[in-house]
């Protein structure tokens, strides 16, 4: 793998019993770039995204992360290490924030390791010593600056599970950033966004690449903001890849049309009469 | 009825319905209580058959739900409908406040007071440092069960590791309550590591079970480790503890010819009420001071989401094992102080009776809230005693209060959650969102 290059994923297959849900992918994403993985339903998206943060073991392949000149194999780091060691962050397709907790207390607790090493594991931090204290107000700053990013200041201290939809999305993407990423996965973020949330979120997302550096890989749907933010694209069709470009030339590739649209009748009624139907 | 519009309510109760309801309440518990109440049957002198009827018990009985189920309807119609929103006036709501705030220093500030107050009435000092002790032991399980969210039915085992960790280490070795109090601590927070590692994949109902299997487990290897503890018999003869090694007795060497006051043994229970509750506030303030700690954050975090923990890259085995070891430790602490209380324990103190009262303090307390905890306990054991003179149907009103109570505060006394972190102003997290130890 090229030094330009964070994550690379190398015959990646996942198998449920006799099920194959990936099967053969191999694709690269790029340091500070947004790659977007694509396909219909069902075509092991996510899956890809389970087997890259450690919630799923591979049944064979190799991912590698490529960071500060460190090759780290993701395949064989525990799942709380990838992000810990990997620095690899996430959100979820359906929202995984802590309700019952405040939007601060959300980006407080992704801050976890950071703070537990300043709190000497808790024994230092139990008698109050200052360098904890000073660690304690820099983890709010953090904080602070990315509910200021999303929009959120005004709701610091109103509990994650009152905010409107939209808001969570957002929560979630802050929290993710206050681990401090190299790569941040999101899950379709925009699902369930409307036209102007959605573009609140592509300027959000080429503001984390342009400000930040963080590499970006995106599973969505909504092909507006697809097509408006991603450097790269990979398609997905049935576990296997099937396109893998720009997204000028994915626009244009007629498997993805055929994927996405099905073929035309004319195609159907050609194989129809090859069959004898 | 209470979900249809207001104009239903303008019109006045529905007095046909209530009083139709009322009659089949009243028909139910007629069937039900006519062989149950109102006929008696018991073996004769001979082994006969001997019956009498109680008709004038059984009419009451139906003549209480008749009327209880009327009263009940009123109340439902007063009340309004199911989820109504009430607008309290601003001036209650501003009592309420100061009042809320209110409560915990001066619970305290009398709970100093008590040894005081009380003084010459030893069954109040007694009755208090039970109290005490369930205070204690419930807000350590709320470190596992309120803040982690860990469902925990086996409690009482380390309670009980507590307790033999300072009996057998004072009359074998001879060493003093107050090396034992952290040895004992110590014993017990390695007992919940142990506990933890085969439940770390468990939540819930699952968790439940393993945790009430571990209890019984200690329970069953102290009784039957004859050799080490004296199996049923227990061990009896446990030092008392001393006042920083000055003993409370009546002797030349003893505290109360030191300080040149006449000795009385009273002296002893006031010492013992002062160290349990110092015991309980240092559980207290950790508890609070580890909520604000980035491990107090993510055993809350852990209760909420645990797939989000790990995505974050926090470790949850050890943050599990944390709580269960915190925990436990208090409990810990709590045994040897019931220990050198007592001067005698046996199995029979460490039964799953203790584990769920201790849970029922817990939950009824509302998980997480120390002051809610507090006042359970309070409610519960005080309680229990105050309806002493109600002498078998004592069980059945204590019952009957905690299902009205819960059915009034279905999250505890004090369910909703205070946030451990804020930029501007504290607002208190509503008990819907807040995720418990069922989940």
């Amino acid at each position: 793998m090229s030094r330009d290059d964070i994550l690379s994923v190398e015959n990646l297959a996942m198998r449920f019993g006799g099920i194959v849900a990936v099967n053969d992918l191999s694709f690269t994403a790029r340091r500070g770039q947004i790659t977007a993985l694509i396909g219909p339903n069902g075509a092991g998206k996510t899956t890809v995204f389970n087997c890259i943060t450690g919630f799923y073991k591979p049944s064979a392949g190799t991912i590698r992360l490529r960071n500060n000149d460190t090759e780290m194999r993701l395949e064989k780091l525990n799942d709380f290490r990838i992000s810990k060691i990997a620095k690899v962050a996430r959100t979820f397709q359906n929202i995984r924030l802590f309700p019952g907790m405040t939007a601060l207390e959300n980006l407080m607790v992704a801050q976890h390791n950071t703070l537990m090493r300043a709190s000497g594991f808790t024994f230092l931090g139990l008698f109050g010593v200052p360098s904890y204290r000073a660690a304690e107000k820099a983890a709010i700053e953090l904080a602070r600056y990315w509910l200021d990013q999303i929009g959120l200041l005004a709701r610091a201290d109103d509990a994650a599970g009152e905010l409107p939809y939209g808001d969570q999305r957002r929560l979630e993407i802050a929290r993710a950033m206050c681990t401090a990423p190299a790569l941040l996965c999101l899950d379709e973020p925009a699902a369930g966004l409307n036209a102007r949330e959605s573009a609140a979120l592509s300027e959000l997302l080429l503001k984390i690449r342009a400000e930040h550096g963080t590499s970006i890989l995106l599973i969505e749907h909504d092909m507006s903001v697809v097509m408006e933010i991603s450097d790269h694209i990979v398609v997905l069709d049935y576990g296997v890849k099937i396109a893998d470009g720009s997204p000028q030339a994915i626009r244009d590739n007629p498997k993805v049309i055929a994927a996405y649209l099905g073929v035309d009748d004319d195609e159907v009624e050609a194989v129809e009469a090859e069959l004898g139907l | 009825m209470a979900t249809t519009a207001p104009a239903t309510l303008a019109r006045g109760p529905d007095v046909a319905f209530i009083f139709k309801k009322a009659l089949i309440s009243g028909l139910v518990a007629l069937v039900l209580f006519s062989l149950m109440i109102g006929v008696r049957t018991e073996a004769g002198p001979e082994g006969q058959l001997i019956y009498w009827t109680r008709f004038g018990d059984l009419a009451a009985m139906v003549g209480v739900v008749f009327g209880g189920s009327i009263v009940i309807e009123l109340l439902r119609y007063w009340w309004g409908p199911v989820d109504t929103i009430r607008i309290i006036p601003p001036s209650t709501t501003k009592a309420l406040a100061v009042a809320r705030r209110g409560i915990a220093p001066v619970l305290l500030i009398f709970t100093f007071l008590v040894p005081v107050i009380f003084y010459d009435q030893r069954y109040i000092l007694d009755l208090g440092i039970l109290v005490l002790t369930y205070v204690m032991l419930g807000w350590g399980l709320n470190v596992v069960v309120g803040l982690a969210g860990l469902l925990d039915l086996g409690y009482v085992a380390f309670y009980a590791v507590g307790a033999y960790s300072y009996a057998l280490l004072a009359t074998n070795f001879g060493l003093s309550f107050w090396i034992c109090l952290p040895l004992a601590g110590i014993l017990a927070a390695f007992f919940g590591v142990l506990l933890g590692f085969p439940v770390l994949r468990l939540r819930g109902d699952y968790l439940a079970i393993v945790t009430l299997a571990f209890g019984e487990i200690i329970r069953l290897v102290i009784i039957n480790w004859q050799s080490l503890t004296g199996g049923p018999n227990g061990i009896s003869g446990i030092p008392r503890p001393s006042f920083f090694g000055i003993p409370l007795t009546p002797g030349d060497d003893g505290l109360a010819t030191k300080l040149g006051i006449a000795f009385s043994p009273t002296h002893r229970i006031v010492f013992l009420f002062y160290l349990i509750l110092a015991l309980a506030l240092l559980t207290n303030w950790v508890t609070i001071r580890l909520r604000r700690l980035p491990i107090g954050r993510a055993w809350e975090a852990l209760r909420e989401d645990e797939v989000a923990c790990r995505a974050l890259g926090i470790n949850t085995t050890t943050t599990k094992l944390t709580a269960f070891a915190t925990g436990a430790m208090f409990a810990g602490f709590a045994g040897s102080f019931f220990a050198t209380r007592q001067g005698f324990i046996s199995p029979e103190s460490f039964t799953f009776h203790e584990s769920a009262l201790v849970l029922a303090i817990v939950v009824l307390g509302g998980m997480g809230s120390q002051l809610g905890v507090a006042l359970a306990a309070l409610t519960m054991i005080g309680g229990f005693e105050l309806f002493r003179g109600l002498e078998q149907y004592r069980m059945l009103v204590f019952g009957a209060a905690m299902v009205l109570l819960m059915i009034w505060r279905p999250r505890g006394l004090i369910g909703h959650r205070a946030p451990t972190v804020f930029l501007r102003h504290e607002k208190v997290i509503s008990a819907e969102l807040v995720e418990d130890a069922r989940a």
